[in-house]
């Protein structure tokens, strides 16, 4: 495999699986506990042959497990060092147990994951069923959608994660990001690095002189608000993620919020939608404002914590909006996107809600094409002019 | 050898006042580990008796760093609290000698954990596993292990009117991480407090990842006296249903040959969890058990070059 690094910094062709690794060589983490799986496995690919070559000083933990590899990842984020991996679907079901006590730990790993249909049927392709099942976790999540957004994620990540003591996963959709090359612009070693700073700990198990307990046994009489200070610290890093995205635009010149308003300002009818998906519909959405439809789309960047306020006065004054979900939760009713967004209008638009409906497209990498984005706007602009909503949850391409 | 004057002398790194069961022998095989260290120690523990009685938050036992995460991970936790440290210790972030030991109980080590101290073990971290065996899933209530013996009452595989306890012999867990070829491994008990704290001494200064069995009578789940822990732990060497020894690079090596192999019944009979064996009609279990831990010890001393 031919390597490409960037130490000056300069426009290149990189999948979304190379600048995840271009960016965490530029991270240079003390430590890399992994184990691979498609379409995620070349990330850590990569990364093993930077450490092969001596061009970071991490120790690479090659684990049998993705649980392991977790596991790993909680050891040396306790014992004091800068710490980040990568899996995918069944990888990330098999660390569920690990990732809960990550974030109870307040240890800041950073993870890319490459969204990929969860088994059974078994399916390597992309689709966010695997991280919507860790939505809870007390993980930021941060979504992206191409690969320079995975790069730019990444090196968010890492600083947003140590300054919150959250733990916090960047996701691209499998093969769709992961093994797409695209044009990336990459920062130079020092700027990153910089950007990144060094990582000092409060407390670290290595500081033997301060020696304390860590994963202590917490009864009814403190789980609770042990369990409250992480939902609070969630809460609290919606700032923190918005105070880094500010730094990054400074340094770097890219914009970045906890969502993507696109084409908003005056929309009449908009789809909410996260990750590659939104490239193309960002076509349609061109398209029909040259035919004269108010059309516009937000882009989910963080669902974790989710934007409920600042959606919901986003879409007060939408007509008719679609959320597109990647992911069923099986719920019989709607899906894990359209829950939230619903929820956010519900609590915060005054009263004033537009028109909602819900799609799930794309499950096991199944297209999703400009005609079939067309047909949802189609179906909002009806229901803008007052045609019945009809049916909420509906499924793209399916047959 | 440890010498006891010199360990008196020492800092107790365990605190009273922590909820094991009295004569638990898990709290004495916390201690003398800690005894045993001579430079700082990491220490790691599963989910388990040892670690919910230690550190019931906001208190804990432990003087020295701890880390707990989950049951199944105790070798995987600790391979990257002990990758960090090497990392640190290379790039000149860190500076000093430290040691990594993790605990895990037999549910955790010969069932559940088996997976992630396996890789451990084959990546070769520096670290000293020990698994404080007990026999059974003590902390839940005494169910049925990897590790129990043949016959034992457990709670999952109780005696009953048509089953006489657990009708499987126990694994060998000892012989699967001789089987990885890492440069210590050893069995040790309960009640030679010589014995375990000379192996943790010899695990601790080996040059790569290492291996100790100690076998911890637990009162609750073995039902007797808690003040025979010790006695019990010295009868399984003397019977040798527990014969404690060491293989150092492969190299097995007896620490201790009974000058009189007692019959294994002077180590069952003191155990409410071996009392249904006694009746008449379970004659022929007993025998079983008798006849395997006779084939065992024979190949044990064989592997020692020792003829019995």
């Amino acid at each position: 495999m031919v390597l490409t690094t960037n130490p000056k910094g300069k426009i290149v062709a990189k999948t979304g699986n190379e600048a995840m690794a271009e960016a965490m060589r530029q991270i240079a983490p003390d430590v890399v506990a992994a184990y691979p799986i498609t379409p995620a496995t070349e990330i850590v690919q990569i990364f093993s042959q930077f450490v092969a070559d001596g061009v970071v000083p991490t120790e690479y933990v090659a684990v049998e497990s993705e649980h392991s590899a977790m596991s790993a990842c909680i050891g040396s984020s306790a014992a004091g060092a800068r710490t980040m991996t990568g899996t995918s679907s069944q990888g990330l079901a098999l660390m569920w147990e690990m990732l809960y006590i990550a974030a109870g730990l307040r240890l800041p790993i950073v993870m890319a994951v490459v969204n990929r249909a969860l088994s059974s049927p078994i399916n390597i392709h992309g689709d966010q069923s695997d991280t919507m099942g860790a939505r809870d976790a007390g993980w930021i999540q941060i979504y992206s959608e191409n690969s320079q957004e995975a790069y730019d994620n990444m090196i968010q990540g890492m600083k947003i994660a140590e300054q919150a003591k959250l733990p916090t996963m960047v996701t691209t959709d499998g093969f769709i990001i992961s093994h797409c090359m695209e044009v990336v612009e990459t920062m130079p070693d020092d700027m990153v690095k910089k950007f990144v700073g060094e990582y000092k700990p409060e407390r670290a198990l290595l500081d033997v002189k301060k020696p304390y307990t860590l994963g202590a046994l917490d009864l009814q009489d403190y789980y609770f608000e042990h369990r409250y200070q992480l939902a609070d610290a969630m809460n609290k890093s919606k700032q923190i993620i918005l105070d880094v995205a500010k730094d990054f635009e400074k340094e770097f010149g890219r914009k970045y919020d906890l969502y993507e308003k696109y084409r908003m300002d005056d929309a009449e009818v908009a789809l909410v939608i996260i990750g590659s998906a939104a490239g193309t519909s960002k076509v349609v959405v061109d398209e029909l404002r040259e035919k004269g439809v108010k059309a516009g789309l937000i882009k989910i960047r963080v669902f974790r914590p989710f934007p409920h306020q600042e959606l919901a006065k986003d879409l007060a004054n939408v007509k008719a909006v679609a959320v597109l979900d990647r992911s069923d939760s099986c719920a019989a009713s709607t899906a894990p996107l359209y829950a939230e967004v619903t929820s956010a209008l519900f609590t915060h638009s005054g009263g004033k809600a537009p028109k909602v409906v819900n799609y799930v497209y794309g499950l096991g990498g199944r297209d999703i094409t400009l005609e079939h984005v067309g047909e949802v706007f189609d179906r909002l602009v009806e229901i803008k002019d007052g045609a019945k909503v009809g049916e909420i949850l509906k499924y793209i391409n399916l047959r | 050898m440890a010498n006891l004057k010199e360990l008196c002398k020492k800092e107790d790194l365990l605190t009273g006042g922590h909820r094991l069961c009295s004569g638990c022998g898990a709290g004495a095989i916390a201690r003398q580990v800690l005894l045993a260290a001579d430079t700082p120690v990491v220490i790691g523990s599963a989910t388990g008796c040892l670690e919910v009685s230690t550190t019931i938050f906001p208190y804990s036992a432990w003087k020295v760093p701890f880390i707990h995460s989950a049951f199944e991970n105790a070798g995987a936790t600790m391979s990257g609290v002990e990758s960090a440290y090497r990392s640190l210790l290379k790039q000149g972030k860190l500076k000093g000698d430290i040691k990594f030991i993790t605990f895990g109980g037999d549910g955790g080590t010969y069932d559940i954990g088996l997976q992630s101290l396996s890789g451990a073990m084959e990546r070769g971290h520096k670290m000293l596993y020990i698994c404080y065996n007990n026999e059974a899933y003590m902390n839940t209530g005494i169910q049925r292990s990897g590790a129990t013996p043949l016959g034992a009452h457990t709670t999952t595989a109780p005696a009953g009117k048509v089953k006489q306890g657990k009708e499987q012999n126990r694994k060998d867990l000892t012989a699967i991480m001789v089987a990885h070829e890492i440069p210590y491994v050893a069995q040790s008990v309960v009640g030679h407090w010589n014995d375990f704290i000379s192996k943790v001494q010899k695990a601790l200064a080996t040059d790569g990842p290492s291996f100790i069995n100690v076998l911890q009578p637990c009162r609750l789940g073995w039902a007797y006296k808690p003040e025979d822990t010790m006695v019990l732990g010295r009868m399984a060497v003397e019977t040798c249903m527990w014969p404690v020894y060491e293989v150092v690079n492969g190299e097995y090596k007896l620490s201790m040959k009974p000058k009189e192999k007692k019959p294994i019944v002077e180590f069952l009979k003191p155990q409410g969890r071996f009392k249904h064996l006694f009746k008449p009609e379970n004659k022929g279990i007993l025998d079983a058990m008798q006849i395997e831990v006779d084939r065992k010890w024979e190949k044990l001393l064989k592997l020692c070059g020792q003829a019995s």
